[in-house]
């Protein structure tokens, strides 16, 4: 350790890991995992998530996961709530879609409404 | 370092670990490997949690879950209801021992809640075999502000500012300790951690060491730099090893990071740490004594001045603090001495660390503000007494502390009003007793424990003690005379007086302070030759209530001695010849009809 600022790039880098023992976190992406969500192929659809929230290193936010929302047709389903904004619900998520949820809606701020529940 | 979307946090502390919770970890992570979801979930082991009987427990991140007694059965189910489907089970959830409410996430549990974390505000949450998890929580960033932005005057004017004061039993402000060392001539000049935690009960060191082990090693060079010294050492004793084992580890790698060693942070200052294992002493964890045996003489202590500040290792200037209160120093630098003189009372500042034992429902380890209230700690965040007994008195301090009856319990626990009370702050063992302790019998206790630790060297200590203890035998066995009480008030307040060092001084505390508060306790036993509690065996005989004893039958049966006889349905009797006193009858009695005269 060669100066203070080397420790503070370093904590910076180490701190993303830890903030999910904080408590909640601004942001919070939902997978429904109920066994029908896991069936329409939830489980490639939050390591998708993960995976791209790590390579754009996206700060303070939360994926985790819950049971059946009782809309298994639409399966998967992605939810993703932001402090001040509506709660929206993506449906029928694949991998490809959650990496662009990822870009479009928690880097962009834009949802991308064709993919929400809200269409009709 | 990979992004996981959920962190499982396994209390690793030795509580849990004699508790299994190794077996349970490795449950868990075979059951995450078998859902394929090692990449989404951690398991992480940390330090010690603090609610060491409901070990094993676990906490599950980002909800914040906390799920406690864990058999390795259980794995199972958490990991394919909670891990895999983000479903809570529900029955292996904590629930509080008074409404049987379920809570379900850790913030909503009083025992957490109602704490002030500061000491232990990694411990339990952190993984201690990694610095990047003490780096990512701010770690050592207090040594690199220190080296890099401040004067060594004026980080002992910070640590003197906030008030800090010596948390391992005589309270002495931590900061002027380190002006005195500071300005004292010699040269090299040493930095001593204190971790021979002796006292029964109490082990808060041993969870800091083994939970949060760098926060030391970072105070201890934070100090290093401030009095001028270039070494430091950690005396632990070897009933440790796990503590032991974790700041080894950590010693290594603050080396690896060159966060210890040569040239730290590129400012030309160079600090180590070594370890030194002691054998287990209780005087050891006097100053003196302690420094003696680091040198590799006997352990024993020496009068005082010179004081360690300015004579201490070798001879040469060292501070010497207990661990508790080095893991207060980086939050102080980080946050600023006014944060932490905001917390606690006039005198106190900060918070102190209690080992709660004994006759309460949440025994473990909590960390509260200075000036909170006894009732506070037992009640709210202890959960009272089990059994729905009545609170008899707490003691503090351990063999150099003393009791506090029930009618104090709502008076601000800080250094003053303790020592006010006839107690001390000591270390911070808290031992909850219920109406079944017995005042005589554990002031006996306490000076066994002390006669025995005596080193030996003054006679006040080794002689006045025993005399004490043979006073207390007899008083426990009947043999009780009038002038008992006024004899033992005596030797105390000689023992007090001439003693060599705090062993001694503080040896008669808990004879005292129980004669002080339960007078009538001891008066019971000499005049009466009765014991109010049941538990001086000589001085109890049990008796069954004639009009309660429904004649289940129960205590006959169970009675090693077949002392009780009836017939079914009427009133049973106790032999007392043949009674032993074990109390089992009184104690499964489902009609509370068997008592002690």
């Amino acid at each position: 350790m060669k100066s203070l600022e080397e420790l503070d790039r370093l904590r910076e880098k180490l701190q993303e890991d830890m903030r999910i023992r904080e408590g909640r976190q601004e942001t919070r992406v939902t997978v429904t995992m109920g066994t029908c969500g896991i069936a329409a192929g939830a489980r490639e659809v939050i390591t998708a998530l993960l995976e791209e929230i790590k390579k754009r290193n996206i700060k303070g936010v939360t994926v985790t996961q819950t049971g059946c929302a009782g809309l298994c047709h639409y399966e998967p389903l992605v939810e993703v709530e932001t402090p001040g904004a509506e709660r929206v619900t993506y449906v029928h998520v694949d991998a490809g879609k959650a990496r662009e949820i990822v870009l479009g809606h928690l880097v962009n701020g834009q949802i991308i409404k064709e993919w929400t529940i809200l269409k009709k | 370092m990979e992004l996981y979307r959920s962190h499982v946090l396994v209390c690793a502390g030795a509580g849990c670990i004699s508790s299994n919770c190794h077996a349970v970890k490795k449950a868990l992570t075979d059951n995450i490997t078998r859902l394929g979801l090692e990449k989404e979930v951690k398991v992480v082991e940390t330090g010690c949690m603090g609610p060491c009987d409901q070990g094993p427990v676990i906490v599950v991140y980002p909800e914040g879950v906390f799920y406690r007694r864990l058999k390795p059965s259980d794995a199972v189910e958490i990991a394919e209801e909670h891990l895999l489907k983000g479903r809570v089970v529900r029955h292996l959830i904590y629930q509080r021992p008074d409404t049987g409410n379920a809570a379900l996430t850790f913030d909503q549990i009083d025992f957490f809640n109602k704490q002030t974390r500061i000491a232990l505000r990694n411990t339990g949450i952190i993984n201690p075999e990694s610095v990047e998890e003490y780096i990512a929580r701010d770690g050592y960033r207090a040594l690199g502000r220190v080296l890099s932005q401040m004067t060594p005057e004026e980080v002992i004017e910070w640590v003197k500012k906030s008030g800090l004061r010596g948390r391992g039993g005589a309270g002495f402000p931590t900061g002027l300790k380190w002006e005195f060392s500071a300005r004292a001539e010699g040269c090299p000049k040493y930095v001593v951690c204190n971790a021979d935690e002796g006292d029964p009960g109490a082990f808060m060191d041993r969870s800091i060491l083994e939970g949060d082990p760098h926060s030391v090693l970072e105070a201890m060079a934070i100090c290093g730099y401030a009095i001028g010294a270039g070494r430091g050492y950690v005396y632990v004793r070897a009933e440790y090893p796990l503590a032991v084992q974790r700041l080894e580890l950590a010693i290594k790698k603050a080396r690896e990071y060159g966060l210890l060693g040569e040239n730290i942070f590129g400012t030309g200052f160079s600090f180590d740490v070594e370890i030194r294992v002691g054998a287990g002493a209780f005087v050891c964890g006097e100053e003196t004594a302690l420094l003696a045996s680091i040198e590799g003489r006997r352990g024993e202590p020496r009068p005082k001045p010179p004081f360690p500040a300015q004579g201490g290792l070798w001879g040469k200037p060292t501070v010497i603090n207990n661990v508790e209160t080095w893991a207060n120093i980086p939050p102080i630098i980080l946050k600023g001495p006014e944060w932490f003189a905001g917390i606690g009372t006039e005198k106190s500042k900060g918070t102190k660390v209690f080992a709660l034992a004994g006759k309460v429902n949440n025994t473990g380890l909590v960390e509260v503000p200075m000036g909170t209230t006894l009732r506070e700690i037992i009640f709210d965040i202890g959960g009272g007494i089990p059994g729905g007994k009545e609170f008899k008195a707490a003691q503090t301090g351990g063999p150099s502390g003393g009791c506090i009856p029930a009618r104090y319990l709502d008076v601000p626990v800080d250094y003053e009003s303790l020592t006010r009370l006839g107690a001390i702050m000591g270390s911070g063992g808290l031992i909850i007793m219920d109406e079944t302790t017995c005042m005589v019998d554990l002031a006996r206790f306490f000076v066994e424990f002390v006669q025995d630790e005596s080193c030996g060297k003054c006679a006040p200590c080794r002689i006045g003690t025993r005399r004490m203890l043979e006073i207390l035998d007899r008083i426990t066995r009947g043999q009780g005379r009038d002038g008992d009480i006024e004899l033992l008030e005596e030797l105390g307040r000689g023992i007090k007086a001439g003693a060599l060092c705090g062993l001694g001084q503080t040896a008669p505390n808990p004879v005292l302070s129980t004669i002080r508060h339960f007078r009538e306790e001891y008066e019971a036993h000499i005049y009466e030759h009765r014991c109010p509690a049941g538990v001086c065996k000589a001085l109890t005989t049990y008796v069954i209530d004639q009009d309660k004893c429904t004649g289940c039958g129960r205590c006959a049966l169970i009675c090693p001695a077949k002392a009780v006889t009836g017939e079914k349905k009427k009133p049973h009797r106790i032999d007392p010849e043949k009674c032993l006193k074990c109390g089992t009858c009184r104690e499964k009695c489902k009609f509370r009809a068997i008592y002690t005269l």
